[in-house]
């Protein structure tokens, strides 16, 4: 199960809660027990570390080690229902169309920010997790939720280019968003992310990272012209390693941790940081209103903060993560991949991910449609 | 030990034999009505409703907006311009969908044929066969489909032994291929039906006869078996027509079939009621297409009937 894709993953989950109407229906009073105890530890004022009954984890796809889940199971006796989604506007649209039954979401930093606007999250306040302490200075007050009321951090990340150095001799000729849009290479993935196409594309017209979020819709149709030449093979956010490591697609428009990922499997692929500039970006662990199962969650999102158990979590996904202790923790390879621990000489490119108010979002939505439905 | 078997009385009380009562129609009838209906009343509203500011879901406010926006594009410097994206998508479908046709009723007359004039025992078998891919998910098997058409499966290595070069995967043959795979037991089996009811003494007549064997299949073979082409082409071609998976998986996600339109629509792009207005064209179009069939087959005097 190294590679699981959503739509797996999804048939995986949907036998996994079958199995759980099942056992739910012989064993009602498990469940009973469960909501009983749990006021009670919370009235004294100790952090439940175990449970029973289920946690339902709605998570990026192919984001989290199955082993590591199966660990959370045997250390507290709540079993974990994996879902999994491919974008932050594909979580947003599956919450807002009605679907409950999700005790824990994985939402971008700038997608917390919306949710919290839009009262879809549960104020918890992680802080005050007995592993609230473990969250980086860094990760703490920050500007989608300030002093972490809402959110524990997962993982952290970029949005640059992998390249197959054997099968696309052109590879060090990518330099740029630019080149990669403009270049016409065969066999490319690109992302289904209209922030990430979108803000690529206004980088590569020359827009300041500063100015990710503006309104003037002269640079979105300079964006939109910078786009109509690019026709990716595959455009689809699942699956991409796969189609990566075994060559069919050379190039693809992706994150640094999968790309680390492909790097372990076929040595021949490289992480390149466009000279644009790159998109830095967050995962967070948040509670959606309406959680059948809160205090599983809550157990959920503190057991993840340990750093021996994000550690573990890093080395599945390969990427970095916010909690402090993990560093020493993790693999050489992840610790030594300039892909992931970011060299000094690019940080000056990673800016964070745009967070734009609804006029910006609209636009971006606008372009990204426009250049999808052309393809 | 008795045989337990129905008494004439019995069949009496329950009316004529092979009749059953209407009350048993009832609930599958109001299913039905409910679970197709319903959700084609909410398309059809939600299509001539505007969208929330916030994407998902919609505003109840009465706009012809989504269905201007399905031929004319409003682009972001304030001019409109003719949109011929979705009427391309659109196309795409059609023609995808008149190609695995065509294609799955070539190869599927001459199995149907074949089967049908096996013996008994071996069409029973044969039959199941067909429906053998059924019995594993579309899924699945599309993902099978993924590893076989891919450039370094099978195919492409076996042709890479010749020198000649393979590359289909995530682009439109491949999406076809999918199509065509999927659908083509739907195309023998009606045949089949048709062809097993065929008296095949009819043939033979028409060979004693004189007739070419070019003649017995154009005058006597296809004309016996045309309910069963015409049942087989409105069980491919309309839902081909409504495809995902093929043009998802196979084709590289690219929005080439409009069924993926739609989907994105409802899904990332958060506009339901676009989305909506492209379901209802869609609705539209292949009622359309079942009208025409229709009309053409009533004009040969086939007992035909679609709608």
């Amino acid at each position: 199960m190294k590679i699981m894709n959503k739509r797996k993953a999804t048939i995986v989950a949907a036998l996994a809660a079958a199995g759980a109407l099942l056992l739910s229906a012989c064993g009602g009073e498990s469940t009973a027990t469960d909501t009983a105890s749990a006021p009670a530890t919370a009235a004294s004022g100790e952090f439940p570390t175990s449970g029973s009954g289920v946690v339902n984890l709605y998570n990026w796809t192919d984001y989290i080690d199955p082993a590591l889940l199966e660990k959370f199971e045997a250390e507290t006796g709540i079993e974990v229902i994996l879902d999994t989604f491919d974008s932050n506007e594909t979580l947003l649209a599956k919450l807002q169309s009605g679907a409950t039954g999700y005790d824990i979401i994985m939402p971008s930093d700038y997608m917390v920010e919306q949710m919290i606007g839009l009262g879809m999250l549960q104020e918890v306040d992680v802080a005050s997790f007995p592993n609230g302490k473990y969250i980086a200075p860094e990760f703490m007050d920050v500007y989608f939720d300030p002093g972490r009321k809402f959110t524990g951090p997962y993982m952290y990340g970029t949005t640059g280019i992998a390249c197959n150095t054997k099968l696309e001799p052109e590879c060090e000729n990518i330099k740029s968003w630019k080149d990669l849009f403009t270049g016409n290479y065969p066999k490319v993935n690109a992302l289904k992310d209209q922030v990430e196409i979108v803000s690529a594309a206004l980088r590569a017209t020359g827009v300041p990272a500063s100015d990710l979020c503006t309104t003037d819709t002269a640079k979105y149709v300079a964006a939109e012209e910078m786009l109509a030449g690019f026709k990716p093979d595959v455009i689809d956010n699942d699956g991409g390693n796969e189609r990566m490591i075994t060559g069919q697609v050379n190039i693809r428009t992706s994150w640094n941790g999968d790309t680390h990922r492909m790097k372990m499997e076929n040595p021949d692929i490289i992480f390149i940081y466009p000279s644009e500039g790159l998109n830095f970006w967050s995962d967070h662990m948040a509670i959606p209103v309406g959680a059948p199962n809160l205090d599983n969650a809550k157990i959920f999102i503190n057991w993840l903060m340990d750093p021996a158990n994000m550690a573990a979590a890093s080395n599945f996904s390969g990427y970095n993560n916010a909690i402090t202790g993990t560093a020493e923790l993790m693999n050489d390879e992840l610790k030594n991949d300039p892909g992931v621990i970011v060299p000094e000489e690019y940080k000056a490119l990673l800016s964070p991910i745009p967070n734009c108010g609804e006029e910006a979002r609209e636009l971006y939505t606008q372009v990204f449609t426009t250049w999808l439905d052309s393809q | 030990m008795t045989a337990v078997t129905t008494t004439p009385k019995k069949q009496a009380q329950r009316g004529r034999p092979g009749q059953s009562s209407p009350k048993l129609a009832y609930l599958p009838i109001i299913f039905l009505a409910f679970a197709i209906g319903v959700p084609l009343l909410i398309i059809v509203v939600y299509s001539f409703l505007e969208k929330p500011s916030q994407g998902t879901g919609v505003k109840w406010v009465f706009t012809l907006e989504n269905y201007k926006a399905l031929f004319i594009q409003e682009k972001l410097d304030g001019t409109t311009a003719l949109d011929t994206r979705y009427i391309k998508v659109l196309w795409t479908s059609f023609y995808y969908s008149l190609l695995t046709t065509v294609v799955t009723l070539v190869l599927s007359i001459p199995v149907a044929m074949w089967i049908a004039t096996r013996d008994a025992r071996k069409r029973n078998l044969l039959v199941a066969l067909v429906t053998l891919p059924f019995w594993i998910s579309i899924l699945i098997r599309t993902y099978g489909m993924r590893q076989i058409v891919a450039d370094e499966g099978p195919i492409g290595k076996f042709l890479g032994i010749f020198n000649i070069e393979w590359s289909i995967l995530y682009s439109p043959p491949a999406t076809i291929l999918g199509l065509i795979y999927v659908f083509l037991p739907f195309m023998i089996l009606p045949i089949y039906a048709s062809a097993e009811r065929f008296d095949f003494r009819l043939a033979e007549a028409a060979y004693d006869l004189g007739a070419k064997r070019m003649t017995v299949v154009r005058r006597i073979i296809l004309p016996s078996i045309r309910p069963g082409v015409i049942s087989g082409i409105a069980l491919v071609f309309i839902p081909a027509l409504g495809s995902f998976l093929q043009s998802d998986m196979l084709g590289g996600g690219k929005t080439n079939m409009v069924a993926n339109v739609i989907a994105n629509n409802f899904g990332q792009a958060r506009n339901w009621p676009f989305g909506s207005a492209l379901a209802v064209l869609l609705i539209v179009l292949t009622l359309l297409f079942v009208l025409i069939m229709q009309g053409a087959a009533q004009r040969r005097g086939d007992k035909v009937e679609l709608v």
